[in-house]
């Protein structure tokens, strides 16, 4: 009985209280599950108590075995401001994926919805190449991508990375479509026989149904984005006004020689502006993630 | 809808033949490519003394990190799933790692790891234990990259907790009425009612494995140290000793820091050769041990 859910075990206790031997076993198998959860958050949790601990820390402390930071030192945010344009950095970043993310949603949605719920030749065709594109490295097509953004002379800037959206995303159709095919076609179909066109009926039955996946997708589209490491290298790498945050933190420990607690510091702004996106938007994060396993 | 599809399919398909053609040519994005014939491919596979470890390290990487991220984000998702108290707060803990930019998680993990002052060695020195060299040693560098993969297996987390929540109550009721103990409920119930998601997430493994890069190139160039700029920062792709030189970091340092675009196009052809021929494998063989449930979702 062990293995069973919460609720369950609560309907039990209401029907018959079981022997003292079996709850006390119980007892002891609740708080060994428990110390070991227990245990191993402790464990995820520990590389960012560290991390904030140096980012407070003075180089000299960074630089000793000590654990705890003495004196705080607060400055350390405001010297890797100094050291690196991490403004610029941050705006581009929220420039690619703000851009690529609406792009993605406009292209995407009626790609998916034309998988989803019209008839037309080659349907299964087009899905099969959507899938075999998403399955496949980008490092495969990557070569002839970047010789056509070099001959159009868009290396170096956020283009490369953002134009491409407006194709649709092979991963974002996949997801919504395997949405959208859980929309009953009688809504569909009432709206047809209401005079609906297809393109109504898409911005506003669909889109309205299907608000948490679009969701879902324009959330990672956009973390995407924002935690892209190899596109932003590959475009952006030798013009620095154009980097985004990885990039910039990525170059940031080595190119300005700065100490360990400095790059703490600047791990921490990088990874600031997610977390707050994720408390933001918890449930929206995790009703996606279960939707792409479920569905997949 | 059709312009979509029909931008979505050239946009897709035309680099796809363009990468076929480059790899028959010398291109150094400079002149324009002339033919050479097979010489990419003959020194590719006989010449070019990278390509082995690259081979052999992305291999070892998917090899070792996959099955353990597997494991590992099952075995919480588990402990998860028989929780009481506090599901919420622990699988936001589990899962915010996942958030994580790459980058950023990739230098806390050099920082948490560096040998001379990092957290990790100071515990380790204070219990005894021996302190590896981490990201600077090569037998430890890939490991140390395993350790970063598993503090990020949020996702895959998420995923299994789903699956095991949403196996069917009575499965196990009448197992439990068959006599089943609690290891063989899991074998006999929990394992082929979640067997999709294992399958899932081997070929995500997989997949992410044969394009195993930001955390290299950050591990390496970083851990290298002296490197001054992102130019220079690509000759130390693969410190120490190439141990974290991976296929596709091999790929890039060659196509886009050399330009040798036709040996790179040449890489590529290879690599969607094997991801063809894996994930084809995997699939096929999966029919064997993946249990669907009702109607086949396609």
């Amino acid at each position: 009985m062990t293995s069973a859910t919460a609720p369950a075990q609560a309907g039990e206790f209401v029907r018959r209280k079981p022997p003292a031997p079996i709850r006390r076993r119980r007892f002891l198998v609740t708080v060994a599950d428990h110390s070991l959860l227990i245990a191993t958050a402790i464990i995820f949790l520990a590389p960012f108590a560290f991390m904030v601990a140096t980012a407070f820390m003075t180089n000299a402390q960074a630089l000793s075995p000590e654990l705890w930071p003495r004196p705080f030192r607060f400055e350390n945010f405001a010297d890797i401001f100094r050291a690196a344009p991490l403004w610029r950095y941050a705006l581009n970043s929220f420039i690619y994926g703000g851009l690529a993310t609406l792009f993605l949603l406009v292209s995407s949605i009626p790609v998916a919805y034309a998988l989803a719920k019209l008839r037309w030749r080659g349907r299964e065709a087009t899905f099969l190449v959507v899938l075999i594109a998403m399955m496949l490295p980008p490092q495969v097509t990557v070569i002839p991508v970047y010789v056509m953004w070099a001959k159009l002379h868009l290396v170096g800037s956020l283009w490369p990375l953002i134009l491409p959206n407006l194709f649709g995303d092979a991963f974002s159709i996949f997801l919504l479509r395997q949405f959208f095919l859980t929309i009953p076609d009688e809504y569909l179909d009432a709206a047809r026989v209401d005079g609906c066109g297809e393109f109504r009926i898409l911005t506003t039955v669909v889109a309205r149904l299907a608000k948490p996946a679009i969701a879902a997708v324009a959330l990672f589209s956009f973390l995407f984005c924002f935690n892209d490491f190899f596109g932003p290298l590959l475009y952006t790498g030798e013009s620095p006004q154009n980097w985004t945050l990885s990039v910039g933190l990525a170059q940031f420990r080595t190119l300005h020689q700065v100490q360990w607690n400095l790059a703490m510091a600047a791990t921490l702004v990088a990874i600031a502006p997610v977390l707050i996106l994720f408390f933001l938007a918890q449930r929206a994060f995790v009703e996606g993630v279960t939707l792409t396993g479920v569905k997949g | 809808m059709s312009p979509w599809i029909v931008g979505f399919t050239i946009f897709f398909g035309y680099p796809l033949v363009m990468t076929a053609y480059y790899s028959f040519t010398h291109y150094d994005l400079l002149s324009s490519p002339h033919w050479i014939g097979l010489a990419n491919y003959k020194y590719l596979f006989n010449g070019d003394k990278r390509v082995w470890p690259a081979v052999s390290n992305t291999l070892w990487i998917i090899a070792i990190a996959v099955p353990l991220n597997v494991l590992f984000a099952f075995g919480i998702g588990l402990m998860l799933s028989r929780a009481r108290r506090g599901v919420g707060f622990f699988r936001t803990v589990f899962y915010l790692p996942a958030l994580v930019p790459p980058v950023a998680a990739t230098l806390g993990f050099v920082y948490l790891l560096n040998p001379g002052t990092g957290p990790v060695n100071t515990i380790l020195g204070h219990l005894g234990l021996p302190q590896p060299l981490w990201f600077d040693s090569p037998t430890w560098a890939k490991p140390s990259l395993v350790l970063l993969g598993l503090w990020g297996v949020g996702n895959m987390m998420i995923i299994f907790l789903a699956a095991i929540i949403d196996v069917p109550r009575h499965l196990y009721e009448s197992a439990e009425l068959d006599g089943a103990g609690s290891l063989q409920r899991m074998r006999w119930v929990t394992l082929p009612t979640i067997s999709p998601v294992i399958l899932f997430a081997i070929v995500i493994g997989v997949i992410e494995g044969m394009q195993y890069f930001t955390q290299a190139y950050v591990a390496s160039t970083i851990a290298a140290g002296s490197a001054a700029s992102a130019t220079e920062g690509a000759n130390s792709l693969g410190y120490p000793l190439d141990s974290t030189l991976f296929y596709p970091v091999l790929l890039y340092q060659q196509g886009f820091r050399y330009f040798n675009m036709g040996y790179a196009s040449a890489m590529a052809v290879l690599l969607l050769a094997v991801a063809f021929a894996v994930t084809f494998l995997i699939v096929r063989n999966s029919r064997r041990w993946v249990h669907y449930q009702g109607p086949a979702l396609r």
